[in-house]
């Protein structure tokens, strides 16, 4: 018995020693795991904190609403309009197919559209939103809304998509905007580019503005879970919105060119304000609608503008290439006054004129008989001015014509400008590696040969000359925000004026009686234009054609004379200048002139028509009856 | 043998009131403030709501407090008594969960009980320790000494590891190793013996490694390079290292973690509540938690040190390692410390058997505590 209790006492006496290193063992442990605490909340805890902050926030970015496009007056080309779409967030039903099937009662979805919103619900977390269709029309948002009950999971959206009041009218200033392609997002930093459906500038202004219209991203930092579901906004910035882009273009004048092209299968007209370079009206028919555009067009529409042979995507106004024709004939009197060619020396015209063993033609069968400058510009007498080109030679027009803004791009602040070609030795011997033929130079007298240029250099030509040799260029920006654009005191040319009155009064002449185009003329009081017509090869008349007497009319259209007029007004110290073009036109002053003349009266009248509404708005300010707007004379 | 203290036992007959007012009621304020923690860490792991979890837990608090109150009040020679038989039942479970496991459960480790399921690895914890303090109970050091006599008590511990192992459960058959180890420790077995088996353990790693399942060796190679797969296994350690860190000093504040309420922290509600608790209550939170876990095994001790019969301090000794190793692994898991081996915190985690098993072994506690003074013979119930 004493022994069962001293093995006992012996027994708890191993067993205290051994629980007290068990205690120490245990006593180490806990101390570890308080070392460790100190270590992860007190040493590591900023890493940790920024690693749970990174977990918990996300940002997203929040697209601006695009700046909108006005025109000069304020009037809208370019808005942003709300676009309702329909979306599904999948883990909201049970049935996806079923909600699908209602939803298609309601608004027609296709089945191809079908297919990409179920591989959509698979591939996307199940609270993402499927886009089942956009830019819903009111109705169909209301059908949605009312059935919402029977429809789980649906929902509208709200979003912007860019619209165009003017539709095809101002399609080629305005461009549109489209998705941002592959390699725009890798060679631009702005991180708006990556948000799905973002989309940009793709032409006109669209694109030459794209930077002020954008904007400024905006962010949002949310609170999201561990699947990237967001629990709650934190904190919102919403960026700026982008700037308004105010276009020199007159909407209403816009509107007229653009019109008054349409009769033509395709044409080009600009008017260009002769003191500032102001566009006032820039029109390319025939157009697109670039609507279509902002909303993702079909590709049938594409293929359709693609294969148009009128080319409807581009503008021609600045990336047509067209020989000048008669129009260019200005430059050559210019530089034959600045040469010391006597004006008033007469030459005489029999209809053709040889040179070299050729005989160069002019347009009129049997010749103007005997002709000085003015003379030659009025009727514009091909022989004259093959004879002063012989006297002053190529390089001294070339000279003239690239002061006066052709040649080159004008820097007009749209992309997709063309440059032209005016030719001279050194041009001819670095593009062709080869000498000058004097029988060229008797070609681009007339410009025709190698001479190209764009309507809107023609314009600016034309609106160097009407302001006395101010070196003006064309320009579509008047202001952006609220800074103005616009520059007015441009450089001389450096051509005397009185050489620039002389050409004027010629141009004046060609629309007074004798002039080519004096069916075109003005009529109204103070308004009147000068200008210049052109008709100009597309192809090369074979003699056998010309000795056929086959007459212009009956060619393909494809092979007929382009018709250019250039014009500016009112003649007594001018302020606008123009320049149009139909192709295939066959005559430049009764086919292209009238509308010059028209472009032209329609922008005095609306200028008068201001004025005095400005007038009666200061006369009787307090009258209280409303100033209806002066009537508008209808041209023709 | 003749047990000549009989008749001078003081608490071989103890009446109901009696037995009350030897319960340690400070234990079991302690149980109950430290099971308040985990309500409060359960209200908040469900965003500040009583459901779905703390409800329940508060429930089967109460139903536990009971059963530890009723196994205390059992007089400690009945628990001697059927040790070997309650060991018996948890093996016949253990071997029952298999084969339903292999036929057709899968891994399956509970018994639908209907109200609830019982892990029977969980029992296995609490019956192991009875079992061998009872073949313990009149061993000498002599005994203790002799290998021959340790292999019963080897195979005892050996068998049900076996079956746990099997499940697969690495964390629980661990934890039973490492409490058989502090038994036989305890009873004086020697450090050269534990060395020897240890070795050999290690010797046989290589081939332990190929018998593992893949997921289980995953864990092992994740714990030692969490980096290497930060989506997969070492993504719940990450976050968890996230959150805790991110509490800082102080915490984020009750309700106002968002690692855990915004789902980054994995089981937040079982086996990772130690993070979500740090992350709230910052490093002094976390310290004072562990402090009032200290104090509840500094009781075990006392409990142990204080019983006058080898079943009591075994059983006492044993519980309280249990209950150490319980909080240390988990603790040490959710802090990247040691691998992911589930293993709940008790009176913490949110779950059914192992808030069962948790107050029963409290109970017991209690139980080694009031009946500190019993004479016992080598067999118990010959007191009687």
């Amino acid at each position: 018995m004493f022994n069962a209790i001293d093995r006992d006492a012996e027994r708890q006496r191993v067993m205290n020693r051994r629980t007290l290193v068990l205690g120490g063992l245990k006593a180490a442990a806990l101390s570890t795991l308080a070392a460790r605490l100190y270590y992860l909340q007190v040493i590591e805890g900023d890493h940790y904190t920024t690693l749970a902050e990174d977990n918990r926030i996300s940002l997203r970015l929040l697209a601006p609403s695009r700046g909108i496009i006005v025109d000069r007056s304020g009037v809208p080309l370019a808005v942003n309009e709300q676009n309702f779409r329909a979306v599904l967030v999948s883990e909201r039903t049970d049935d996806v197919d079923e909600t699908l099937d209602k939803v298609v009662k309601l608004l027609p979805i296709s089945d191809a559209d079908r297919r990409r919103v179920l591989r959509d619900v698979d591939r996307l977390r199940s609270f993402a939103p499927v886009t089942l269709r956009e830019n819903l029309t009111w109705d169909q948002v209301s059908a949605i809304e009312v059935n919402l009950p029977d429809l789980p999971g649906v929902s509208i959206e709200v979003g912007q998509v860019r619209s165009y009041p003017f539709g095809e009218q101002a399609a080629h200033i305005l461009g549109y905007v489209g998705v941002v392609s592959e390699t725009e997002l890798q060679n631009a930093r702005d991180p708006l580019l990556s948000l799905p459906g973002f989309r940009i500038g793709k032409s006109g202004v669209e694109r030459s503005h794209d930077m002020a219209l954008r904007g400024t991203a905006g962010t949002s930092q949310l609170e999201v879970n561990a699947v990237g579901r967001v629990v709650r906004e934190l904190a919102r910035n919403d960026g700026q919105p982008g700037h308004q882009v105010t276009l020199t273009i007159d909407a209403k004048l816009q509107y007229y060119a653009q019109q008054r092209l349409s009769e033509h299968p395709s044409a080009a007209a600009v008017v260009l304000d002769v003191n500032t370079g102001g566009i006032l009206a820039l029109a390319s028919h025939p157009s697109f609608d670039p609507n279509q555009f902002a909303m993702g067009i079909p590709q049938d529409v594409y293929d359709g503008l693609i294969k148009n042979e009128a080319s409807p995507l581009t503008n021609k106004v600045v990336a047509g290439h067209y020989a000048p024709g008669s129009t260019f004939k200005p430059m050559t009197a210019l530089a034959g006054l600045e040469a010391g060619v006597d004006p008033t020396h007469r030459v005489f015209c029999s209809g053709s004129y040889d040179f070299g063993g050729h005989t160069f033609h002019c347009y009129k069968k049997g010749g103007h008989g005997s002709v000085d400058m003015f003379d030659a510009i009025r009727w514009s007498c091909d022989v004259y001015f093959y004879d002063l080109s012989r006297r002053i030679g190529v390089d001294r027009i070339a000279d003239m014509a690239r002061r006066f803004g052709l040649g080159d791009k004008t820097g007009l602040d749209l992309p997709g400008e063309k440059g032209g070609i005016i030719p001279d030795t050194k041009w001819k011997r670095r593009t062709y590696k080869e000498n000058w033929y004097d029988g060229e130079t008797l070609s681009v007298a007339i410009g025709q040969g190698y001479v190209l240029a764009t309507p809107i250099q023609l314009a600016v030509m034309c609106a160097r000359l009407a302001n006395g040799g101010k070196a003006v260029q064309p320009h579509l920006t008047k202001a952006v925000e609220q800074e103005s654009a616009e520059q007015t005191n441009w450089p001389d040319i450096g051509v005397k004026p009185e050489f620039i009155q002389r050409v004027l009064a010629g141009m004046a002449g060609v629309t007074s009686a004798g002039g080519t185009a004096y069916a075109a003329r003005i009529t109204q009081p103070g308004m009147e234009m000068g200008g210049k017509s052109g008709t100009a090869q597309v192809r090369r008349i074979t003699m056998a054609e010309r000795n056929a007497g086959l007459l212009k009319a009956e060619r393909p259209w494809k092979d007929r004379d382009n018709a250019l007029f250039i014009a500016f007004a009112p003649v007594q110290a001018p302020k606008y200048a123009v320049a149009v073009i139909v192709e295939h036109g066959v005559a430049g002053g009764a086919v292209a002139g009238p509308i010059a003349r028209d472009l032209l009266l329609e922008v005095q009248l609306m200028e008068a028509a201001r004025a005095q509404q400005a007038d009666a708005g200061t006369a009787a300010p307090a009258d209280g009856t409303q100033t209806t707007s002066a009537p508008r004379g209808t041209p023709r | 043998m003749i047990n000549l203290d009989m008749g001078l036992d003081p608490q071989s007959n103890m009446s109901l009131g009696e037995k009350l007012g030897q319960i340690s009621w400070s234990l079991v304020l302690l149980i109950t403030l430290v099971a308040c923690v985990g309500f409060a860490m359960l209200y908040s792991a469900a965003n500040g709501n009583f459901d779905p979890w703390a409800t329940r837990q508060i429930m089967r608090f109460g139903v536990g407090l009971v059963v530890m109150l009723v196994v205390a009040l059992i007089d400690i020679r009945i628990w001697l008594k059927f040790s070997y038989f309650l060991y018996g039942i948890a093996f016949f479970l253990l071997i029952v969960v298999e084969v339903m496991g292999h036929v057709g459960m899968g891994a399956q480790r509970w018994i639908d009980l209907g109200f609830m399921q019982l892990q029977p690895s969980e029992l296995m914890k609490v019956t192991l320790v009875m079992a061998l303090a009872r073949y313990f109970h009149g061993a000498t050091l002599e005994d203790s000494g002799r290998i021959t006599f340790l292999i019963p008590a080897l195979v005892m511990i050996i068998a049900p590891v076996c079956l746990v192992l099997l499940q697969p459960n690495l964390g629980t058959s661990l934890m039973l190793l490492m409490v058989s180890g502090a038994i036989f420790w305890l009873v004086g077995v020697r450090l050269w013996k534990f060395a020897l088996v240890i070795g050999s353990v290690l010797a046989a790693i290589p081939i332990i490694w190929r018998f593992m399942h893949d997921y289980q060796k995953n864990r092992v190679m994740t714990f030692l390079n969490p980096e290497n797969d930060p989506l997969g296994h070492g993504y719940h350690i990450m976050q968890s290292k996230i959150a805790l860190g991110s509490g800082g000093m102080f915490g984020k504040g009750f309700l106002m973690g968002s690692q855990s309420h915004l789902n980054f922290l994995p089981e937040k509600q079982t086996d990772f509540i130690f993070t979500m608790l740090a992350e709230e209550m910052g490093m002094v939170g976390a310290l004072v938690f562990l402090a009032m876990y200290t104090l509840l095994l500094v009781y075990g001790y006392v409990i142990a040190m204080r019983c006058r019969h080898q079943y009591g301090r075994l059983v006492a000794m044993g519980l309280t390692v249990n209950l150490f190793l319980y909080m240390f692994i988990n603790i040490a898991m959710v802090m990247g410390l040691i691998p992911v081996v589930g293993v709940p915190l008790p009176l913490i985690s949110y779950g059914g058997s192992s808030a069962l098993t948790v107050m029963t072994g409290f109970g017991l506690l209690l139980c080694v505590h009031v009946h500190r003074d019993v004479r016992m013979s080598r067999r118990g119930m010959s007191d009687f």
